[in-house]
């Protein structure tokens, strides 16, 4: 597993849920790599957003952050 | 004609009001609309007959079936003359059976007295009917002209490689051209001539049966009442003498069977008119191409190796089973419970997925199960699960019938579906309207007897702003069913929706140039779907393997929702599945995230359940999926799996990468018929069963929980389900049971939606659709119908998003990939019977100017290249499909043609983007590429090292 692949699904993810509101979409996006990211795959994203997340588009990065527990929901 | 034949009414069962007759005495009751003939028969009066059967309508031609009716003059045909109230019949008189003596005779009087060596002996409605009117002697002699005698009679024609077709032996009852017409809708045959020289015909005078319009259906062979139309199985081995009844192996339909068997041998399957889904109907597949079972191929000794690059050795079950399990558990011992898994396959039983997801969940302790459903319908599953509540189709297969408007969109039933395909047809015929929206012009946008009201041959890739302009259409156009959107869906989310979807840029106007298609084309269709009385939308491949994939299932749900098109037949969102079991294995937990019944690991309710009866803890984390496993392989931190009949290294994407992840696991376990493409990489195979030998239930795409039953003992020794509680037990969680029907039982105790459902019950009761609980205690035909499963319907935002996969000058065109009629999926099954004389290799379909400019011809051989990899294949130049789009098939390892589908997938599943893949075509002059790789692969993949 690369971390160009993480990066893909994520910005996928957040290219679907980018239609709501963004509270929505950040929710939206946290659910759904909670439910569906083994946790070796959220561990990777969080390496990945701890080394500053490259090539994630910013509505990826707030909802991966918050899924792998980097930030936490209001 | 069948052995032990299911009772024939002689002519179709109507729907109507009651209508009381008397016939011979007896009083009878039945619908308006009823014959003569099947009221006679229902009282147990069989009215002697030919050319009628309750397969098809009355024809009225054969003269046998006369009756005497008080106060009608003559004698009518009972099968065409419907019943009266107060009608008097009479069945039986000197008058009658003089009658139906003369005509006999003069049937018999043109028809070989070849009885005793004729391979229907025995099974002869002639021959039967004959001795029914107590035919004794025909009084004209033989020695006229006719068309049996040997120096005269036309060649028997066995072109077919099932059937052969004798019309020396026809007495043109017209059954078997009504048969094509009415149960198939291919329209193959006619009769040629007039009078005497009346024939059945395939085709043009130049045709044969083989090179016909015929798609080998069966549909003839099975109404035929002579030896005219014989499958060459019985012409070879004679009668069958017992039957079992069972469902086919092949696609998502789960078609009933009878196996029709001397001993242990089938001699033939005959589809059974008492099956929920096909109701008496088969395609090329089910009917005939069931050789693979017993082909030199089959592998029925365990084998290991300890290396790949080493030759199989044969060994026993036990040393098989503690080679695995010893391995598996070195690898959890050095790398982690989470560095094995396992895939469930779509093609055994519901039985043999539950116990290997099991055995992953309690015995590798991990969630690391997936299955092929992830390669094909998972985005069915998330998207209806996210607007309706539930991971299934709506609807039976049986609901078409109600259809006004038929939505197809990415499926190609009358290759993939066929017996599907057939009762689209027939409402097609009745004036239903179809709008097709594919690259490709399939059949069902123009074939005999159908003409698509609208074809969309969008471009690859475009579905989703499809259903955005059709939504568009429909909100801003007030096609809305606002009351059953104010009743029974989410307010909000529906208000929300509607706004996204009137946006102008969601307007067919501002999506055509994306789409490819006309702005007005798109609304035109909308409104035709919008606007029927009863709309329909059933669907394939081509809508889930793409990027948005479960987007475009939400999208097709909305715009259900939308219409009112939801909860009652005839309407509905109804997945195509592609192969026998995809609905099965997803109920049965074969996903890393849920439980069976689609409940999620992590809740905690759930899992205790599944605690209680297994007794050990399950992991609350979702597991890797497939593509997430390759993956991992290929980083060091999964290293082990087993594979149950799938073959991942032909049938899933980007085959280079599967590959490589396959080689770099620790241990690979095949269970499988045959040493497939993924066998190349195991160090352990575990012969597996047919399903001939299978024992439990498949669950077809209408949810239909079908009983499959064995007909032979296992080639192997074992069933499937025991070779993995074995290895089970041998990891050191034991694992038992006494039979397939205590794993019903237990499923039954675990998931409410089959807590009504039973071995016992299915074989007293016949089928059942789940959910089958107390709520719906026979089961449930019709999905939603007074509410969701979700509680209220959800619309979903839909934004088109294009996929990432473009066309550049280097890959100018988009290859789409698909199936064809007799072959299926990898073709591991199809290809080892006489069904590849149909498709031999897989063709590259380019339109004609595309191929034009390039300089290519039909046969030419061409390279196809993505910027995955390169193969190559023959051309077919063809307006089928569009310029710019290419397509070709997956069935032949040797063509490889995912060796160029890419790596991108859907969003939410996963399932990955096989329809979109940018390549260029050259002309080549020799195989490159992936054949040369494969022609080494396969040199080494079947050597077996002799027994020491």
């Amino acid at each position: 597993m690369t971390v160009a692949e993480l990066v893909r699904m994520a910005n996928q993810i957040a290219a679907f849920n980018a239609a709501y509101p963004r509270d929505e979409a950040i929710r939206g996006m946290e659910e759904h790599i909670r439910a569906f990211w083994e946790p070796r795959m959220r561990r990777m994203m969080a390496e990945h957003l701890a080394a500053g997340g490259e090539g994630l588009t910013e509505l990826a990065r707030e909802g991966a952050a918050r899924a792998c527990g980097i930030i936490q929901r209001a | 004609m069948t052995i032990h034949p299911i009772p024939d009414l002689g002519t179709r069962k109507r729907q109507g009001p009651p209508v009381t007759l008397t016939i011979d005495g007896v009083s009878v009751t039945v619908p308006e609309g009823t014959s003569v003939m099947r009221a006679a028969a229902e009282i147990g009066h069989a009215i002697p007959r030919l050319c009628a059967t309750d397969m098809l309508e009355a024809w009225g031609s054969c003269r046998m079936c006369l009756v005497e009716i008080e106060g009608v003059r003559g004698t009518p045909a009972s099968c065409t003359t419907p019943v009266r109230e107060g009608m008097v019949v009479t069945t039986r008189s000197p008058r009658l059976e003089k009658l139906r003596r003369g005509v006999m005779e003069l049937y018999i009087s043109d028809h070989p007295l070849d009885c005793l060596t004729c391979a229907a002996n025995g099974d002869c409605e002639l021959q039967d009917t004959a001795g029914e009117v107590g035919l004794r002697e025909v009084r004209y002699g033989f020695a006229g002209d006719n068309h049996f005698d040997p120096d005269r009679r036309a060649p028997v024609d066995d072109s077919n490689p099932y059937f052969a077709y004798d019309p020396s032996k026809c007495i043109v009852c017209s059954r078997c051209v009504r048969a094509c017409e009415e149960v198939q809708g291919t329209f193959a045959l006619t009769i040629e001539g007039r009078g005497f020289d009346s024939r059945v015909s395939f085709g043009s005078a130049s045709d044969n049966v083989f090179s016909s319009d015929c798609v080998s259906c069966g549909a003839c062979v099975q109404a035929c009442p002579t030896a005219t139309l014989q499958e060459k199985s019985v012409i070879a081995h004679g009668l069958p003498n017992r039957v079992v009844e069972t469902t086919c192996a092949y696609c998502g339909v789960g078609c009933s069977f009878r196996a029709e068997l001397q001993g242990n041998e089938v001699i033939r399957m005959v589809p059974a008119k008492t099956g929920g889904a096909n109701e008496g109907h088969s395609c090329v597949k089910g009917r005939f191409a069931w050789g693979y079972a017993t082909h030199r191929d089959r592998v029925t000794s365990p084998m290991i190796r300890e290396r790949i690059t080493d030759p199989w050795r044969k060994v026993g079950w036990d040393e098989a089973i503690a080679f695995a399990a010893e391995r598996f558990r070195a690898i959890q011992a050095a790398h982690g419970k989470g560095a094995i898994g396992g895939i469930t396959s779509s093609r055994c039983t519901n039985e043999e997925v539950y116990v290997v997801q099991k055995m992953v969940r309690a015995a590798f302790g991990t969630n690391n199960v997936d299955t092929c459903a992830r390669v094909c319908h998972a985005p069915t599953g998330y998207g209806l699960k996210q607007t309706f509540g539930t991971s299934a189709g709506t609807q039976d297969f049986r609901s078409v019938e109600q259809a006004d408007v038929i939505l197809l969109i990415g499926a190609n039933p009358t290759d993939a579906h066929p017996v599907f395909a057939s009762r689209l047809k027939r409402r097609l015929r009745q004036g239903a309207k179809i709008i097709v929206v594919d690259p490709r012009r399939i059949d069902l946008v123009r074939s005999p007897h159908v003409s698509a009201a609208f074809h969309i041959p969008l471009r690859p890739g475009t579905n989703v702003a499809v259903m955005n302009a059709f939504a568009h259409v429909i909100v801003t156009e007030g096609l809305v069913d606002e009351a059953f959107v104010a009743e029974r869906c989410e307010t909000e989310e529906y208000r929300r929706w509607a706004a996204f979807v009137a946006e102008p840029r969601n307007s067919p106007e501002a999506l055509a140039d994306a789409i490819g298609v006309p702005a007005e084309t798109l609304r035109a269709a909308a409104r035709l779907y919008a606007t029927a009385r009863n709309a329909a939308i059933y669907y394939g491949l081509g809508v889930t393997e793409h990027s948005q994939g479960s987007t475009m299932v939400m999208a097709m749900a909305n715009l259900a929702m939308a219409t009112g098109n939801i909860g009652r037949p005839g309407v509905g969102v109804n997945p195509l599945r592609g192969q026998n079991n995809v609905q099965g294995s997803c109920d049965m937990g074969s996903f890393p995230h849920e439980l069976p019944g689609y409940r999620h690991v992590s809740d905690a309710a759930v899992r205790a359940a599944f605690e209680a009866e297994w007794g050990v803890p399950i992991d609350p984390e979702p597991g890797l999926r497939l593509p997430n496993m390759l993956a991992a392989a290929l980083d060091g931190s999964f290293r082990g799996i087993f594979i149950q009949g799938e073959d991942i290294a032909q049938s899933d994407p980007d085959t280079q990468h599967v590959q490589a992840a396959l080689q770099a696991m620790d241990l690979v376990v095949v269970q499988d018929l045959f040493l497939n493409e993924t066998a190349a990489f195991a160090h352990v195979f575990l012969p597996g069963t047919s399903f001939l030998e299978k024992d439990g239930t498949f669950t077809n795409a209408e949810r239909r929980i079908n009983r499959v039953r064995p007909v032979m003992p296992p080639l192997t020794g074992l069933s499937e389900w025991e070779t993995v509680c074995r290895l089970a037990t041998a990891m050191g969680y034991p694992m038992s049971y006494d039979g397939p029907a205590a794993i019903m039982d237990e499923i039954a105790r675990l998931t409410p939606s089959f807590a009504g459902v039973s071995h016992a019950r299915l074989d007293a009761e016949g089928s059942m659709q789940w959910p089958v609980n107390d709520a719906h205690p026979n089961g449930t035909p019709v999905m939603h119908v007074d509410g969701f499963v979700r509680g209220k319907g959800r619309f979903m935002l839909t934004e088109f998003v294009p996929t990432e996969e473009r066309t550049t000058r280097r890959f100018p065109l988009i290859l789409t990939t698909g199936r064809i009629l007799s072959q299926y999926n990898v073709g591991a099954q199809t290809r080892r019977t006489a069904n590849s004389l149909w498709h031999p290799e897989d063709m590259l379909e380019i339109h004609l100017f595309d191929a034009e400019q390039r300089g290519i011809a039909t046969g030419d051989v061409v390279a196809l290249m993505s910027r995955k990899g390169e193969i190559t294949l023959r051309a077919l130049v063809t307006d089928r499909v569009p310029q710019g789009v290419v397509y070709t098939t997956f069935h032949h390892p040797e063509t490889g043609a995912n060796v160029v589908t890419t790596e991108f997938s859907d969003w939410a599943t996963n399932c990955p983007e096989y329809k979109v893949t940018a390549v260029e075509v050259r002309p080549a002059n020799r195989p490159v590429g992936w054949r040369e790789t494969y022609a080494t692969l396969h040199e080494t993949h079947y050597r077996v090292r002799a027994a020491e």
